[in-house]
């Protein structure tokens, strides 16, 4: 009778996958805060509050020059936000991170504000990948939380493979990479013969402040601050860990499966 | 019992200057530490502390019976000592891990390899037990496993489906966590114990927090103490939940898979109402928390909770009720409770082993000293048991954060602390959802870490893993290795 009961429990319970991207996205933690927004023309002459505070050392200003964020290192903790008392570091609210080229994460100077996001695959690759995308996720140094962030996209709630996106056990099957994780010394082989096996064409997306650029293990030497050091990296989505939502829209972003509308405030 | 003993008596998340840490040659610590073990100590921590061109021994010894931890040390020495290893199985790894950082030979170890090869080749190319034979044949797995999922290189020997032995080498994921530490506390360093293992970061930063604070000779406020507290039960569920989910999906019982995986993130991102990160990034600090969890927030959260908790119940019940289920969790990947006792497992996997064993009742710190949950013990060793743990545990984490929620501890939630004092040592102990987080430090003569030890209770149960695998059907891996789900990362620091 246990079966009788799970139908009908299921049944009571109906469809829970989310209604995004047709419907709203669902609202991130009030406390989250988003992407961040640097505008330099507020910093004080000589500033340099927010430099000193940042673990990751993703903020930097040399003498004479405005403030320089870069998104691409930074774990959104937010000390910048608190400490910095012209408001030139804001928090957007915004899930939106997903970025093509690694430069366009670097915020501060005139006109680069906020991040640029990415767009999608160039035609050829978008009308082989579109529909049905096979990734081969590998973990390079990740903490676990990354991981879990991705993961988490194959529940019910989120429902990845409605997309055609799925996660494959071989490279072999796969069309490209996700990698977690700084990419460690011991894993540089691994992710190295990894991507080979992977049938060309393929595409590699680097998941995290880690696999970007080191995250808060920057500069150690047991680890290469990132994946580009080791592949070419098609799509780059910050965070530590990014929201699931940022993951899917970078994913969704790159497959040029977005029609953009105003983003939620 | 420990009144009688010649070591350094403390308690958990307390300090000590280092004067005070009786010193011995090293044959002798080996010995009385050996002794200790005989008597029912636990070893927490076995590590090598650098001096000039030679090297002292540091152990770490808990009285679980007695509330008391305990630390001795050798004098300096270079070479080669007695293996405590041989009479003492659950200081193994920690002996390869000196062996492998410092030189330090343990004679007679019977399996001396380095545990994360920090200088060479990729972990898989060691050396391996090999068992010889006509029938048997050897799987080799990873590091790049099937799933999402970190890396690591697992080993068997089989006869047929019969594993006979299983042989795990990682180090695949060594970010030089604990060679980052030295000198510090520096500005990355609370970032770092954040995501020491990733899905444990409110207990690795409540240690690392806890040590500082110590060192300070002060506490957190009692707000920040009780919200750390809830914290640490939010992680215990999350990851409870979903691990249960995981073993459900491994014998294709799907309902439940389904159900957890959503419900795991419904926990998640209950913490990520107290602080933004659905891991708890950003929430625990040096001298108390970051972002309080005013009335309002609290009931939302207790509302929310509850629901969870109900789809939580309901979906385990399902789970439980089935023959199916439970037919195949029953003997499967059994260890023994003396092979437990005897490797030092700690935390759940120890608990359904029947051994009573948990931090936060044997050697409360925070705000477990005023308010503790019972221990969740279930007899058996098998993925039945640890799965039963992980329900029970998964209900009364629940229940303690519905009472704790209604009697929130007032006052402030940050209190600025004293830069270390020099010359101290540390010890704190945090029971995280895995078990055992132990973290020690001890401060140069400037107040900064001289040395910086880290124990993630992985670094027990990777061995209780390979241990029930004796005996075991090799596709019966998966749901053995989700019984444990141990941290990767969390033992390659
Ligand atoms: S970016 Fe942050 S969450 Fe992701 S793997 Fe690195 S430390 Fe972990």
């Amino acid at each position: 009778m246990f079966v009788f009961d799970t139908l009908t429990h299921r049944l009571k319970r109906g469809c829970e996958t989310m209604a995004y991207p047709k419907g709203p996205a669902p609202a991130l933690p009030d406390r989250h805060g988003g992407t961040l927004k640097v505008d330099a023309s507020q910093c004080a002459d000589g500033c340099k509050a927010c430099v000193p505070v940042c673990p990751t050392q993703a903020i930097t200003r040399a003498n004479g020059e405005t403030v320089a964020l870069d998104l691409g290192r930074c774990i959104f903790c937010a000390a910048c936000v608190e400490v910095c008392p012209s408001k030139a570091i804001t928090q957007t609210g915004d899930h939106r991170m997903a970025v093509r080229r690694r430069e366009d994460l670097l915020l501060g100077r005139t006109g680069a504000e906020e991040l640029r996001l990415g767009t999608a695959l160039e035609e050829k690759l978008r009308q082989l990948f579109g529909r049905s995308l096979r990734l081969r996720q590998v973990s390079a140094g990740g903490c676990n939380a990354c991981e879990a962030d991705t993961n988490v996209l194959g529940t019910i709630g989120w429902d990845l493979s409605r997309f055609g996106i799925q996660f494959v056990a071989s490279p072999r099957h796969a069309d490209g990479l996700l990698i977690t994780g700084p990419v460690t010394k011991g894993m540089e082989l691994a992710l190295k013969k990894t991507w080979d096996a992977v049938p060309t064409p393929k595409i590699v997306i680097a998941v995290g402040a880690c696999a970007i650029a080191g995250g808060p293990f920057v500069g150690h030497r047991e680890v290469n601050d990132g994946a580009a050091s080791v592949v070419p990296v098609d799509l780059y989505i910050p965070g530590c860990p990014p929201h699931p939502l940022t993951i899917l829209d970078g994913l969704l972003r790159l497959l040029g499966r977005l029609d953009e509308r105003p983003v939620p405030v | 019992m420990s009144a009688s003993t010649p070591f350094a008596l403390f308690a958990n998340a307390t300090s000590l200057p280092w004067a005070e840490v009786p010193a011995w040659p090293v044959a002798e610590l080996v010995h009385k530490t050996g002794r200790e073990l005989n008597r029912g100590a636990r070893l927490c921590a076995w590590f090598g502390l650098p001096e000039g061109d030679r090297t002292c021994l540091v152990a770490v010894l808990a009285f679980d019976a007695d509330n008391t931890l305990a630390v001795g040390r050798s004098t300096p020495f270079i070479g080669t000592y007695p293996a405590l290893t041989l009479l003492n199985p659950q200081a193994h790894l920690f002996e390869r891990e000196v062996w492998e950082q410092h030189g330090l030979t343990p004679a007679g170890h019977p399996w001396l390899k380095p545990v994360r090869r920090t200088a060479g080749d990729a972990p898989a190319n060691g050396e391996f037990f090999r068992v010889d034979g006509r029938e048997i044949h050897e799987v080799a797995v990873g590091p790049v496993h099937a799933g999402i999922i970190e890396p690591g290189h697992f080993r068997f020997q089989c006869a047929g489906e019969e594993v006979l032995h299983l042989e795990i080498a990682l180090g695949y994921q060594h970010r030089g966590v604990e060679t980052a530490l030295a000198g510090g506390p520096h500005r990355a360093t609370m970032s770092q114990m954040e995501t020491v293992a990733g899905d444990t970061t409110i207990a690795h930063a409540t240690a690392h927090a806890t040590i500082l604070e110590s060192l300070a000779g002060a506490e957190a406020p009692l707000r920040a103490q009780w919200l750390r507290a809830m914290a640490l039960e939010l992680e215990r569920l999350a990851n409870h939940t979903g691990d249960m989910g995981a073993l459900a999906n491994d014998v294709a019982f799907l309902p439940t898979s389904a159900a957890c995986g959503k419900i795991r993130g419904d926990f998640l991102n209950l913490t990520a109402l107290i602080c933004g990160n659905r891991f708890g990034r950003g929430l625990v600090r040096p001298g108390g928390c970051r972002h309080d969890l005013e009335p309002a927030r609290a009931t939302q959260l207790l509302g929310r909770l509850k629901t969870a908790l109900a789809d939580t119940e309901q979906a385990l019940a399902w789970l439980w009720d089935a023959a199916s289920v439970r037919t195949r969790f029953e003997n499967v990947g059994v260890v023994f409770p003396a092979q437990a006792a005897e490797i030092g497992l700690v935390g759940p996997a120890a608990r359904a082993c029947g051994l009573v064993r948990d931090v936060r009742y044997d050697h409360p710190a925070g705000w477990h000293r005023f308010a503790q949950a019972p221990v969740a013990v279930w007899p058996g060793g098998d993925v039945f048991a640890r799965a039963r743990v992980r329900s029970l545990e998964i209900q009364r984490a629940g229940q303690y954060l519905g009472e704790q929620l209604a009697a929130p501890a007032d006052g402030e939630l940050h209190s600025e602390i004293a830069p270390p004092a020099p010359d101290t040592f540390a010890v704190a102990l945090v029971e995280g959802w895995r078990g055992e987080v132990c973290h020690v430090a001890l401060t140069d003569t400037a107040g900064r870490f001289r040395r910086y030890k880290i124990v993630d209770p992985s670094f027990h149960n990777w061995t209780g893993l390979a241990l029930a695998l004796r005996g075991t059907a090799i596709s019966d891996f998966p749901i053995c290795n989700k019984s444990f789900n141990l941290s990767y990362c969390g033992f390659d620091l």
